[in-house]
Protein backbone atom coordinates (compact mmCIF):
# COMPACT_ATOMS: atom_id res chain seq x y z
CA UNK A 1 0.00 0.00 0.00
CA UNK A 2 1.38 3.35 -1.04
CA UNK A 3 -0.80 5.64 1.02
CA UNK A 4 -0.14 6.58 4.58
CA UNK A 5 -2.91 5.32 6.84
CA UNK A 6 -3.76 8.78 8.12
CA UNK A 7 -4.01 10.60 4.79
CA UNK A 8 -7.24 12.57 5.20
CA UNK A 9 -8.90 10.90 2.24
CA UNK A 10 -8.22 7.31 3.18
CA UNK A 11 -11.16 5.18 4.31
CA UNK A 12 -10.17 1.94 5.99
CA UNK A 13 -12.47 -0.83 7.19
CA UNK A 14 -10.91 -3.54 9.34
CA UNK A 15 -12.85 -6.70 10.20
CA UNK A 16 -16.12 -4.79 10.35
CA UNK A 17 -18.86 -7.01 11.70
CA UNK A 18 -22.53 -6.29 12.31
CA UNK A 19 -25.23 -8.69 13.41
CA UNK A 20 -28.96 -8.09 13.41
CA UNK A 21 -30.22 -10.81 15.70
CA UNK A 22 -29.03 -14.14 14.28
CA UNK A 23 -28.35 -12.62 10.85
CA UNK A 24 -24.80 -11.52 10.11
CA UNK A 25 -25.21 -8.47 7.89
CA UNK A 26 -21.52 -7.57 7.66
CA UNK A 27 -18.97 -10.28 8.25
CA UNK A 28 -15.34 -9.38 9.08
CA UNK A 29 -15.22 -6.99 6.17
CA UNK A 30 -11.88 -5.34 5.41
CA UNK A 31 -11.08 -2.97 2.58
CA UNK A 32 -9.42 0.34 1.82
CA UNK A 33 -10.82 3.17 -0.24
CA UNK A 34 -8.21 5.48 -1.71
CA UNK A 35 -8.32 9.11 -2.78
CA UNK A 36 -8.33 10.33 -6.36
CA UNK A 37 -10.60 7.74 -7.84
CA UNK A 38 -14.18 6.56 -7.86
CA UNK A 39 -14.50 3.33 -5.92
CA UNK A 40 -17.67 1.42 -6.65
CA UNK A 41 -19.24 -0.56 -3.83
CA UNK A 42 -21.09 -3.42 -5.48
CA UNK A 43 -23.19 -6.24 -4.21
CA UNK A 44 -26.59 -7.83 -4.62
CA UNK A 45 -29.50 -6.39 -2.67
CA UNK A 46 -29.10 -7.25 1.00
CA UNK A 47 -25.35 -7.83 0.67
CA UNK A 48 -24.68 -5.29 3.42
CA UNK A 49 -23.62 -2.22 1.42
CA UNK A 50 -25.83 0.26 3.24
CA UNK A 51 -25.07 -1.28 6.61
CA UNK A 52 -21.33 -1.00 5.91
CA UNK A 53 -21.72 2.69 5.10
CA UNK A 54 -23.78 3.21 8.26
CA UNK A 55 -21.05 1.49 10.27
CA UNK A 56 -18.33 3.70 8.74
CA UNK A 57 -20.30 6.86 9.56
CA UNK A 58 -21.17 5.74 13.08
CA UNK A 59 -24.94 5.59 12.62
CA UNK A 60 -24.78 1.90 13.53
CA UNK A 61 -22.46 0.42 16.14
CA UNK A 62 -20.31 -2.41 14.83
CA UNK A 63 -20.28 -5.68 16.77
CA UNK A 64 -16.63 -5.99 15.87
CA UNK A 65 -13.88 -4.33 13.88
CA UNK A 66 -13.17 -0.69 13.17
CA UNK A 67 -13.62 1.87 10.43
CA UNK A 68 -11.51 5.00 10.12
CA UNK A 69 -11.41 8.05 7.90
CA UNK A 70 -7.95 9.52 7.67
CA UNK A 71 -7.01 7.30 10.60
CA UNK A 72 -9.81 8.59 12.85
CA UNK A 73 -13.11 6.92 13.73
CA UNK A 74 -16.11 8.93 12.49
CA UNK A 75 -17.39 9.51 16.02
CA UNK A 76 -14.11 11.17 16.97
CA UNK A 77 -14.13 13.71 14.13
CA UNK A 78 -14.62 17.22 15.50
CA UNK A 79 -16.35 18.67 12.44
CA UNK A 80 -17.27 15.49 10.56
CA UNK A 81 -19.01 17.19 7.62
CA UNK A 82 -15.73 18.91 6.71
CA UNK A 83 -14.05 15.48 6.55
CA UNK A 84 -16.71 13.19 5.11
CA UNK A 85 -19.81 13.96 3.10
CA UNK A 86 -22.35 11.17 3.14
CA UNK A 87 -25.55 10.59 1.21
CA UNK A 88 -26.99 7.54 2.90
CA UNK A 89 -30.73 7.58 2.44
CA UNK A 90 -32.74 10.14 0.57
CA UNK A 91 -35.22 10.21 3.44
CA UNK A 92 -32.96 12.05 5.86
CA UNK A 93 -34.77 15.37 5.77
CA UNK A 94 -37.71 16.66 7.79
CA UNK A 95 -40.44 17.10 5.14
CA UNK A 96 -41.69 20.25 6.85
CA UNK A 97 -38.32 21.99 6.75
CA UNK A 98 -37.15 24.01 3.77
CA UNK A 99 -34.10 22.88 1.84
CA UNK A 100 -32.22 25.97 2.97
CA UNK A 101 -33.06 25.52 6.66
CA UNK A 102 -32.02 21.87 6.46
CA UNK A 103 -28.61 22.90 5.12
CA UNK A 104 -28.45 25.90 7.47
CA UNK A 105 -28.75 23.85 10.65
CA UNK A 106 -26.18 21.36 9.35
CA UNK A 107 -23.80 24.27 8.59
CA UNK A 108 -24.32 25.67 12.09
CA UNK A 109 -23.32 22.38 13.73
CA UNK A 110 -19.98 22.62 11.90
CA UNK A 111 -19.41 26.31 12.52
CA UNK A 112 -19.72 26.95 8.77
CA UNK A 113 -21.08 30.29 7.52
CA UNK A 114 -24.74 30.39 6.44
CA UNK A 115 -23.75 31.39 2.91
CA UNK A 116 -22.30 27.90 2.50
CA UNK A 117 -25.90 26.59 2.38
CA UNK A 118 -26.64 28.84 -0.60
CA UNK A 119 -23.41 27.82 -2.31
CA UNK A 120 -24.23 24.12 -2.23
CA UNK A 121 -27.83 24.84 -3.29
CA UNK A 122 -26.36 26.55 -6.37
CA UNK A 123 -24.01 23.62 -6.88
CA UNK A 124 -26.86 21.11 -7.15
CA UNK A 125 -29.28 23.47 -8.90
CA UNK A 126 -31.84 23.81 -6.11
CA UNK A 127 -31.51 27.57 -5.53
CA UNK A 128 -34.98 28.30 -6.87
CA UNK A 129 -36.69 25.92 -4.44
CA UNK A 130 -34.42 26.78 -1.48
CA UNK A 131 -37.31 28.03 0.63
CA UNK A 132 -39.77 25.30 -0.35
CA UNK A 133 -40.57 22.52 2.09
CA UNK A 134 -38.49 19.44 1.34
CA UNK A 135 -41.58 17.22 1.68
CA UNK A 136 -42.80 18.48 -1.68
CA UNK A 137 -39.62 17.54 -3.51
CA UNK A 138 -39.44 14.80 -6.13
CA UNK A 139 -37.11 11.90 -5.44
CA UNK A 140 -34.59 13.44 -7.82
CA UNK A 141 -34.68 16.79 -6.01
CA UNK A 142 -34.40 15.02 -2.65
CA UNK A 143 -31.30 13.21 -3.92
CA UNK A 144 -29.83 16.53 -5.04
CA UNK A 145 -30.53 17.99 -1.60
CA UNK A 146 -28.75 14.99 -0.06
CA UNK A 147 -25.76 15.61 -2.32
CA UNK A 148 -25.83 19.30 -1.35
CA UNK A 149 -25.71 18.26 2.32
CA UNK A 150 -22.79 15.93 1.58
CA UNK A 151 -20.88 18.76 -0.15
CA UNK A 152 -21.62 21.31 2.59
CA UNK A 153 -18.29 20.97 4.37
CA UNK A 154 -16.28 20.63 1.12
CA UNK A 155 -14.99 17.27 2.40
CA UNK A 156 -12.10 15.23 0.98
CA UNK A 157 -14.21 12.07 1.24
CA UNK A 158 -17.67 11.41 -0.19
CA UNK A 159 -19.73 8.33 0.55
CA UNK A 160 -22.82 7.97 -1.60
CA UNK A 161 -25.33 5.16 -1.20
CA UNK A 162 -27.19 4.56 -4.47
CA UNK A 163 -26.98 8.24 -5.52
CA UNK A 164 -28.64 7.77 -8.91
CA UNK A 165 -31.71 6.06 -7.47
CA UNK A 166 -34.79 7.77 -8.77
CA UNK A 167 -32.92 10.14 -11.06
CA UNK A 168 -33.83 10.67 -14.69
CA UNK A 169 -31.17 10.04 -17.37
CA UNK A 170 -30.07 13.66 -17.22
CA UNK A 171 -29.74 13.46 -13.45
CA UNK A 172 -27.78 10.23 -13.71
CA UNK A 173 -25.35 11.88 -16.13
CA UNK A 174 -25.03 14.83 -13.82
CA UNK A 175 -24.14 12.64 -10.83
CA UNK A 176 -21.70 10.61 -12.91
CA UNK A 177 -19.87 13.69 -14.20
CA UNK A 178 -19.93 15.21 -10.74
CA UNK A 179 -18.33 12.15 -9.14
CA UNK A 180 -15.65 11.91 -11.82
CA UNK A 181 -14.84 15.58 -11.40
CA UNK A 182 -14.59 15.30 -7.61
CA UNK A 183 -12.31 12.27 -7.96
CA UNK A 184 -10.09 14.16 -10.40
CA UNK A 185 -9.74 16.87 -7.73
CA UNK A 186 -8.12 14.19 -5.59
CA UNK A 187 -11.11 13.37 -3.40
CA UNK A 188 -12.13 9.92 -2.29
CA UNK A 189 -15.42 8.83 -3.85
CA UNK A 190 -17.02 5.72 -2.42
CA UNK A 191 -20.27 4.98 -4.18
CA UNK A 192 -22.57 2.01 -3.79
CA UNK A 193 -24.85 0.76 -6.49
CA UNK A 194 -26.61 -2.33 -7.66
CA UNK A 195 -26.62 -0.93 -11.21
CA UNK A 196 -23.72 -2.71 -12.88
CA UNK A 197 -23.89 -0.69 -16.09
CA UNK A 198 -23.64 2.49 -14.03
CA UNK A 199 -20.58 1.27 -12.14
CA UNK A 200 -18.92 0.05 -15.34
CA UNK A 201 -18.78 3.62 -16.67
CA UNK A 202 -18.22 5.42 -13.35
CA UNK A 203 -15.95 3.37 -11.12
CA UNK A 204 -12.20 2.98 -11.54
CA UNK A 205 -12.03 0.54 -8.71
CA UNK A 206 -14.45 -1.92 -7.15
CA UNK A 207 -15.14 -3.31 -3.72
CA UNK A 208 -17.55 -6.19 -4.24
CA UNK A 209 -19.37 -7.86 -1.37
CA UNK A 210 -21.91 -10.62 -1.03
CA UNK A 211 -23.60 -11.77 2.16
CA UNK A 212 -21.60 -9.21 4.08
CA UNK A 213 -18.26 -10.61 2.98
CA UNK A 214 -15.63 -9.31 0.63
CA UNK A 215 -15.68 -10.98 -2.77
CA UNK A 216 -13.35 -8.76 -4.73
CA UNK A 217 -11.25 -5.67 -4.19
CA UNK A 218 -9.68 -4.73 -7.50
CA UNK A 219 -9.72 -2.33 -10.42
CA UNK A 220 -12.82 -2.52 -12.60
CA UNK A 221 -10.75 -3.76 -15.57
CA UNK A 222 -9.09 -6.51 -13.55
CA UNK A 223 -12.41 -7.54 -12.11
CA UNK A 224 -13.88 -8.06 -15.56
CA UNK A 225 -10.73 -9.68 -16.95
CA UNK A 226 -10.60 -12.16 -14.09
CA UNK A 227 -13.98 -13.53 -14.94
CA UNK A 228 -13.74 -16.91 -16.67
CA UNK A 229 -16.84 -16.35 -18.70
CA UNK A 230 -15.42 -15.43 -22.13
CA UNK A 231 -17.23 -15.69 -25.40
CA UNK A 232 -16.63 -15.16 -29.12
CA UNK A 233 -19.05 -13.53 -31.52
CA UNK A 234 -19.03 -15.28 -34.92
CA UNK A 235 -20.93 -14.55 -38.10
CA UNK A 236 -21.10 -16.59 -41.22
CA UNK A 237 -23.42 -16.61 -44.25
CA UNK A 238 -23.92 -20.33 -43.52
CA UNK A 239 -25.06 -20.23 -39.90
CA UNK A 240 -26.33 -23.81 -39.86
CA UNK A 241 -22.96 -25.34 -40.85
CA UNK A 242 -21.09 -23.06 -38.49
CA UNK A 243 -23.29 -24.16 -35.63
CA UNK A 244 -22.73 -27.81 -36.48
CA UNK A 245 -18.99 -27.28 -36.71
CA UNK A 246 -18.78 -25.61 -33.32
CA UNK A 247 -21.01 -27.97 -31.38
CA UNK A 248 -19.23 -30.87 -33.03
CA UNK A 249 -15.93 -29.60 -31.57
CA UNK A 250 -17.09 -29.07 -28.02
CA UNK A 251 -18.28 -25.47 -28.13
CA UNK A 252 -21.62 -24.13 -27.00
CA UNK A 253 -23.65 -21.84 -29.18
CA UNK A 254 -26.17 -19.17 -28.49
CA UNK A 255 -27.85 -17.21 -31.23
CA UNK A 256 -27.81 -13.43 -31.00
CA UNK A 257 -31.12 -11.79 -31.47
CA UNK A 258 -32.30 -11.71 -35.05
CA UNK A 259 -29.10 -10.83 -36.89
CA UNK A 260 -27.73 -14.31 -37.40
CA UNK A 261 -24.68 -13.95 -35.17
CA UNK A 262 -23.58 -16.77 -32.88
CA UNK A 263 -22.13 -16.32 -29.41
CA UNK A 264 -19.74 -19.17 -28.80
CA UNK A 265 -18.46 -20.27 -25.43
CA UNK A 266 -16.02 -23.06 -24.76
CA UNK A 267 -13.84 -22.45 -27.79
CA UNK A 268 -11.24 -19.69 -28.13
CA UNK A 269 -11.39 -17.38 -31.18
CA UNK A 270 -8.22 -18.77 -32.93
CA UNK A 271 -9.56 -22.31 -32.66
CA UNK A 272 -12.88 -21.27 -34.23
CA UNK A 273 -10.97 -19.57 -37.07
CA UNK A 274 -8.92 -22.69 -37.70
CA UNK A 275 -11.99 -24.92 -37.69
CA UNK A 276 -13.76 -22.66 -40.16
CA UNK A 277 -10.71 -22.54 -42.47
CA UNK A 278 -10.30 -26.29 -42.51
CA UNK A 279 -14.02 -26.65 -43.34
CA UNK A 280 -13.74 -23.93 -46.05
CA UNK A 281 -16.43 -21.93 -44.29
CA UNK A 282 -16.63 -18.18 -44.87
CA UNK A 283 -16.63 -16.06 -41.71
CA UNK A 284 -17.83 -12.45 -41.68
CA UNK A 285 -16.94 -11.76 -38.10
CA UNK A 286 -14.85 -13.33 -35.38
CA UNK A 287 -14.76 -11.18 -32.25
CA UNK A 288 -13.52 -12.29 -28.82
CA UNK A 289 -15.68 -10.68 -26.17
CA UNK A 290 -14.94 -9.84 -22.57
CA UNK A 291 -17.90 -10.33 -20.29
CA UNK A 292 -19.76 -7.22 -19.24
CA UNK A 293 -19.32 -6.06 -15.67
CA UNK A 294 -22.77 -7.42 -15.05
CA UNK A 295 -21.84 -10.89 -16.27
CA UNK A 296 -18.62 -10.86 -14.27
CA UNK A 297 -20.54 -9.73 -11.23
CA UNK A 298 -23.22 -12.38 -11.62
CA UNK A 299 -20.58 -15.07 -11.95
CA UNK A 300 -18.69 -13.98 -8.87
CA UNK A 301 -21.72 -13.44 -6.70
CA UNK A 302 -23.84 -16.35 -7.92
CA UNK A 303 -23.15 -18.25 -4.75
CA UNK A 304 -23.55 -15.36 -2.40
CA UNK A 305 -26.87 -14.02 -3.52
CA UNK A 306 -29.13 -13.43 -0.56
CA UNK A 307 -31.80 -15.94 -1.54
CA UNK A 308 -29.17 -18.53 -2.47
CA UNK A 309 -31.05 -19.95 -5.41
CA UNK A 310 -30.56 -19.88 -9.14
CA UNK A 311 -32.96 -20.93 -11.80
CA UNK A 312 -33.27 -24.65 -12.39
CA UNK A 313 -30.89 -25.52 -9.64
CA UNK A 314 -29.84 -25.32 -6.08
CA UNK A 315 -26.72 -23.51 -5.06
CA UNK A 316 -24.68 -24.56 -2.14
CA UNK A 317 -23.04 -21.48 -0.87
CA UNK A 318 -19.44 -21.16 -1.87
CA UNK A 319 -16.78 -20.32 0.60
CA UNK A 320 -15.93 -16.70 0.06
CA UNK A 321 -12.97 -15.27 1.79
CA UNK A 322 -11.09 -12.02 1.56
CA UNK A 323 -10.80 -11.50 -2.14
CA UNK A 324 -10.74 -15.12 -3.17
CA UNK A 325 -13.58 -17.11 -4.50
CA UNK A 326 -14.12 -20.81 -4.47
CA UNK A 327 -17.10 -21.53 -6.55
CA UNK A 328 -20.02 -23.14 -4.88
CA UNK A 329 -21.15 -26.47 -6.09
CA UNK A 330 -24.22 -26.33 -8.22
CA UNK A 331 -26.40 -29.33 -7.84
CA UNK A 332 -28.97 -29.53 -10.55
CA UNK A 333 -32.30 -30.85 -9.60
CA UNK A 334 -32.97 -33.72 -11.94
CA UNK A 335 -36.68 -33.63 -11.70
CA UNK A 336 -36.92 -35.55 -8.48
CA UNK A 337 -38.80 -33.86 -5.74
CA UNK A 338 -36.53 -33.05 -2.86
CA UNK B 1 -18.81 24.04 19.48
CA UNK B 2 -21.73 23.99 21.92
CA UNK B 3 -22.81 27.44 20.64
CA UNK B 4 -23.02 25.97 17.15
CA UNK B 5 -25.11 23.06 18.39
CA UNK B 6 -27.50 25.40 20.22
CA UNK B 7 -27.91 27.62 17.14
CA UNK B 8 -28.49 24.54 15.01
CA UNK B 9 -31.17 23.18 17.36
CA UNK B 10 -32.84 26.60 17.37
CA UNK B 11 -32.86 26.56 13.55
CA UNK B 12 -34.40 23.08 13.63
CA UNK B 13 -37.13 23.94 16.10
CA UNK B 14 -38.15 27.23 14.49
CA UNK B 15 -38.14 25.87 10.95
CA UNK B 16 -41.00 23.38 11.30
CA UNK B 17 -44.64 24.31 11.51
CA UNK B 18 -45.49 21.86 14.29
CA UNK B 19 -43.64 24.15 16.74
CA UNK B 20 -45.73 27.18 15.85
CA UNK B 21 -49.00 25.25 15.85
CA UNK B 22 -48.34 23.52 19.18
CA UNK B 23 -47.38 26.78 20.90
CA UNK B 24 -50.34 28.57 19.37
CA UNK B 25 -52.66 25.81 20.61
CA UNK B 26 -51.03 26.11 24.04
CA UNK B 27 -51.60 29.87 24.26
CA UNK B 28 -55.15 29.82 22.88
CA UNK B 29 -56.35 26.87 24.97
CA UNK B 30 -54.68 28.00 28.20
CA UNK B 31 -55.69 31.66 28.04
CA UNK B 32 -59.08 30.97 26.44
CA UNK B 33 -60.24 28.33 28.91
CA UNK B 34 -59.00 30.25 31.92
CA UNK B 35 -60.85 33.35 30.79
CA UNK B 36 -63.96 31.29 30.11
CA UNK B 37 -63.93 29.72 33.58
CA UNK B 38 -63.34 33.13 35.19
CA UNK B 39 -66.29 34.56 33.25
CA UNK B 40 -68.55 31.69 34.31
CA UNK B 41 -67.58 32.10 37.96
CA UNK B 42 -68.04 35.86 37.72
CA UNK B 43 -71.44 35.70 36.04
CA UNK B 44 -72.83 33.12 38.47
CA UNK B 45 -71.23 34.74 41.51
CA UNK B 46 -74.50 35.48 43.30
CA UNK B 47 -76.39 32.40 42.25
CA UNK B 48 -76.96 29.79 44.94
CA UNK B 49 -74.59 26.82 44.81
CA UNK B 50 -71.55 28.80 43.74
CA UNK B 51 -70.32 28.95 47.30
CA UNK B 52 -67.63 26.24 46.88
CA UNK B 53 -65.95 28.31 44.16
CA UNK B 54 -65.79 31.30 46.48
CA UNK B 55 -64.17 29.21 49.17
CA UNK B 56 -61.65 27.67 46.77
CA UNK B 57 -60.77 31.06 45.35
CA UNK B 58 -59.98 32.32 48.83
CA UNK B 59 -58.12 29.18 49.93
CA UNK B 60 -56.03 28.54 46.81
CA UNK B 61 -56.73 31.17 44.16
CA UNK B 62 -54.23 29.89 41.59
CA UNK B 63 -55.74 26.40 41.63
CA UNK B 64 -58.99 27.84 40.30
CA UNK B 65 -57.27 30.28 37.96
CA UNK B 66 -54.80 27.79 36.46
CA UNK B 67 -56.75 24.53 36.80
CA UNK B 68 -58.79 24.38 33.64
CA UNK B 69 -56.74 26.41 31.18
CA UNK B 70 -53.28 25.18 32.06
CA UNK B 71 -54.58 21.69 32.78
CA UNK B 72 -55.71 21.41 29.18
CA UNK B 73 -53.09 23.67 27.62
CA UNK B 74 -50.26 21.58 29.10
CA UNK B 75 -51.19 18.81 26.66
CA UNK B 76 -49.90 20.97 23.78
CA UNK B 77 -46.56 21.23 25.60
CA UNK B 78 -46.56 17.43 26.03
CA UNK B 79 -47.17 16.95 22.31
CA UNK B 80 -44.50 19.48 21.29
CA UNK B 81 -41.96 17.98 23.69
CA UNK B 82 -42.50 14.53 22.18
CA UNK B 83 -42.45 15.79 18.57
CA UNK B 84 -39.21 17.75 19.01
CA UNK B 85 -37.49 14.42 19.60
CA UNK B 86 -39.61 11.77 17.86
CA UNK B 87 -39.97 13.68 14.57
CA UNK B 88 -36.22 13.26 14.06
CA UNK B 89 -36.84 9.52 13.89
CA UNK B 90 -40.17 9.50 12.05
CA UNK B 91 -38.81 11.74 9.28
CA UNK B 92 -35.31 10.23 9.08
CA UNK B 93 -33.79 13.62 9.87
CA UNK B 94 -31.96 11.91 12.75
CA UNK B 95 -29.49 10.51 10.18
CA UNK B 96 -28.57 13.99 8.95
CA UNK B 97 -28.40 15.21 12.56
CA UNK B 98 -26.11 12.42 13.74
CA UNK B 99 -23.86 12.56 10.67
CA UNK B 100 -23.27 16.21 11.58
CA UNK B 101 -23.01 15.56 15.33
CA UNK B 102 -21.86 11.99 15.91
CA UNK B 103 -21.44 12.70 19.64
CA UNK B 104 -25.03 12.13 20.51
CA UNK B 105 -25.21 13.36 24.11
CA UNK B 106 -24.21 16.95 23.23
CA UNK B 107 -26.87 16.92 20.51
CA UNK B 108 -29.53 15.77 22.99
CA UNK B 109 -28.32 18.33 25.54
CA UNK B 110 -28.46 21.17 23.02
CA UNK B 111 -31.94 20.12 21.93
CA UNK B 112 -33.16 19.93 25.55
CA UNK B 113 -31.68 23.35 26.43
CA UNK B 114 -33.15 25.12 23.39
CA UNK B 115 -36.57 23.57 23.84
CA UNK B 116 -36.59 24.26 27.60
CA UNK B 117 -35.76 27.94 27.01
CA UNK B 118 -38.50 28.29 24.40
CA UNK B 119 -40.94 26.48 26.67
CA UNK B 120 -39.90 28.71 29.61
CA UNK B 121 -40.47 31.95 27.71
CA UNK B 122 -43.83 30.93 26.24
CA UNK B 123 -44.99 29.48 29.57
CA UNK B 124 -44.06 32.69 31.39
CA UNK B 125 -46.14 34.71 28.94
CA UNK B 126 -49.06 32.27 29.21
CA UNK B 127 -49.04 31.95 33.02
CA UNK B 128 -48.96 35.70 33.63
CA UNK B 129 -51.52 36.30 30.88
CA UNK B 130 -53.83 33.74 32.51
CA UNK B 131 -53.29 35.27 35.93
CA UNK B 132 -53.89 38.88 34.96
CA UNK B 133 -56.79 38.24 32.59
CA UNK B 134 -58.59 35.96 35.07
CA UNK B 135 -58.10 38.26 38.05
CA UNK B 136 -59.24 41.23 35.97
CA UNK B 137 -62.45 39.39 35.10
CA UNK B 138 -63.07 38.53 38.78
CA UNK B 139 -62.03 41.92 40.15
CA UNK B 140 -65.55 43.11 40.93
CA UNK B 141 -66.07 40.12 43.26
CA UNK B 142 -62.70 39.22 44.70
CA UNK B 143 -59.27 40.80 44.71
CA UNK B 144 -56.39 38.44 44.03
CA UNK B 145 -52.93 39.98 43.71
CA UNK B 146 -49.37 38.70 43.38
CA UNK B 147 -48.64 39.94 46.90
CA UNK B 148 -50.96 37.44 48.54
CA UNK B 149 -49.23 34.53 50.26
CA UNK B 150 -48.03 31.89 47.87
CA UNK B 151 -49.44 33.49 44.74
CA UNK B 152 -46.19 34.75 43.19
CA UNK B 153 -44.54 31.45 44.04
CA UNK B 154 -47.43 29.60 42.41
CA UNK B 155 -47.09 31.65 39.22
CA UNK B 156 -43.36 31.05 39.00
CA UNK B 157 -44.03 27.43 39.98
CA UNK B 158 -46.51 27.09 37.11
CA UNK B 159 -43.91 28.35 34.65
CA UNK B 160 -41.27 25.97 36.02
CA UNK B 161 -43.73 23.05 35.98
CA UNK B 162 -44.60 23.64 32.32
CA UNK B 163 -40.91 23.91 31.43
CA UNK B 164 -39.97 20.65 33.14
CA UNK B 165 -43.09 19.00 31.68
CA UNK B 166 -41.76 19.79 28.20
CA UNK B 167 -38.46 18.09 29.03
CA UNK B 168 -40.35 15.14 30.57
CA UNK B 169 -42.23 14.70 27.27
CA UNK B 170 -39.03 15.15 25.25
CA UNK B 171 -37.35 12.39 27.25
CA UNK B 172 -40.25 10.01 26.60
CA UNK B 173 -40.19 10.98 22.90
CA UNK B 174 -36.53 9.90 22.88
CA UNK B 175 -37.31 6.63 24.66
CA UNK B 176 -40.24 5.57 22.50
CA UNK B 177 -39.22 7.29 19.21
CA UNK B 178 -42.71 6.89 17.71
CA UNK B 179 -44.75 10.06 17.91
CA UNK B 180 -48.16 8.44 18.45
CA UNK B 181 -46.93 5.97 21.05
CA UNK B 182 -44.95 8.60 22.93
CA UNK B 183 -47.79 11.16 22.93
CA UNK B 184 -50.20 8.50 24.18
CA UNK B 185 -47.76 7.52 26.94
CA UNK B 186 -47.18 11.07 28.13
CA UNK B 187 -50.88 11.93 28.15
CA UNK B 188 -51.66 8.71 30.00
CA UNK B 189 -49.05 9.61 32.62
CA UNK B 190 -50.40 13.15 32.96
CA UNK B 191 -54.16 12.61 32.74
CA UNK B 192 -55.08 8.95 33.14
CA UNK B 193 -52.76 7.30 35.65
CA UNK B 194 -53.17 9.78 38.57
CA UNK B 195 -56.99 9.45 38.91
CA UNK B 196 -56.73 5.66 38.46
CA UNK B 197 -54.29 5.41 41.36
CA UNK B 198 -56.64 7.34 43.63
CA UNK B 199 -59.26 4.64 43.08
CA UNK B 200 -57.08 2.18 44.97
CA UNK B 201 -58.01 2.33 48.66
CA UNK B 202 -55.35 2.72 51.37
CA UNK B 203 -52.60 5.14 52.33
CA UNK B 204 -49.97 3.40 50.15
CA UNK B 205 -51.94 4.31 47.02
CA UNK B 206 -52.18 7.86 48.35
CA UNK B 207 -48.40 8.00 48.68
CA UNK B 208 -47.81 6.51 45.24
CA UNK B 209 -50.22 9.07 43.83
CA UNK B 210 -48.33 11.88 45.57
CA UNK B 211 -45.03 10.85 44.00
CA UNK B 212 -46.34 10.52 40.43
CA UNK B 213 -44.38 12.92 38.20
CA UNK B 214 -47.03 15.47 37.30
CA UNK B 215 -48.99 15.15 40.56
CA UNK B 216 -45.81 16.05 42.45
CA UNK B 217 -44.83 18.66 39.88
CA UNK B 218 -48.12 20.55 40.00
CA UNK B 219 -47.84 21.19 43.76
CA UNK B 220 -45.50 24.11 43.13
CA UNK B 221 -48.18 25.80 41.01
CA UNK B 222 -50.77 25.92 43.83
CA UNK B 223 -50.66 28.76 46.29
CA UNK B 224 -51.38 26.84 49.47
CA UNK B 225 -50.78 23.35 50.80
CA UNK B 226 -53.84 21.08 50.75
CA UNK B 227 -54.51 18.49 53.48
CA UNK B 228 -54.26 15.57 51.04
CA UNK B 229 -50.85 16.61 49.66
CA UNK B 230 -48.08 14.17 50.52
CA UNK B 231 -45.28 16.58 49.62
CA UNK B 232 -44.65 20.30 50.02
CA UNK B 233 -44.59 22.54 46.95
CA UNK B 234 -40.83 22.51 46.38
CA UNK B 235 -40.44 18.86 47.46
CA UNK B 236 -43.00 17.99 44.82
CA UNK B 237 -41.18 20.00 42.18
CA UNK B 238 -37.93 18.28 43.18
CA UNK B 239 -39.56 14.86 42.73
CA UNK B 240 -40.82 15.91 39.27
CA UNK B 241 -37.33 17.14 38.31
CA UNK B 242 -35.85 13.86 39.51
CA UNK B 243 -38.26 11.85 37.34
CA UNK B 244 -37.36 14.03 34.38
CA UNK B 245 -33.60 13.84 34.93
CA UNK B 246 -33.76 10.04 35.22
CA UNK B 247 -35.85 9.73 32.04
CA UNK B 248 -33.53 12.12 30.16
CA UNK B 249 -30.59 10.06 31.37
CA UNK B 250 -32.12 6.80 30.13
CA UNK B 251 -33.08 8.52 26.89
CA UNK B 252 -29.49 9.72 26.40
CA UNK B 253 -28.07 6.31 27.25
CA UNK B 254 -30.37 4.63 24.72
CA UNK B 255 -29.57 7.30 22.12
CA UNK B 256 -25.91 6.35 22.39
CA UNK B 257 -26.59 2.61 22.49
CA UNK B 258 -29.17 2.24 19.75
CA UNK B 259 -28.55 2.31 16.01
CA UNK B 260 -30.01 5.41 14.45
Amino acid sequence: MVSVADAPGLVVARDLTKRFGPKVAVDRLSFTVEPGRVTGFLGPNGAGKSTTMRLITGLDRPDGGTATIGGVAYGQLAKPLTRVGALLEARSVHPGRSARNHLLFLAQTQGLPAKRADEVLDLVGLREVANKRAGGFSLGMTQRLGIAAAMLGDPPVLMLDEPVNGLDPEGIRWVRTFMRQLASEGRTIFVSSHLMSEMAVTADYLVVIGRGRLIADSSTDDFIARSSERSVLVRSPDTARLRELITGNGGAVQETEGDGGLVVTGLPAPRIGELAASAALVLHELTPRLPSLEEAFMELTADSVEYGKVEHGKVEHGKVEHGKVEHGKVEHDTGSAS
Amino acid sequence: MMAGLLTAEWTKIRSVRSTLWSLLAFVVVAVGFSALIALVISNTWNSPGNHPNHLRLLEDPTEVLFGAGLGLGQLAICVLGVIVMSSEYSTGAIRASLLAVPRRIPMLAAKAIVFALLDLVVSAIVVFAVFFISTAILRSHVSITLSEPGVTRACIGGILYLTVLGLFALAIGGLIRHTAGAVATVIALVLVVPPLITLIPGTLANHIHGYLPTVAGQLVAQSSQQPADVLSAWQGFGVFCLWTIVLLGVSGWLLVRRDA
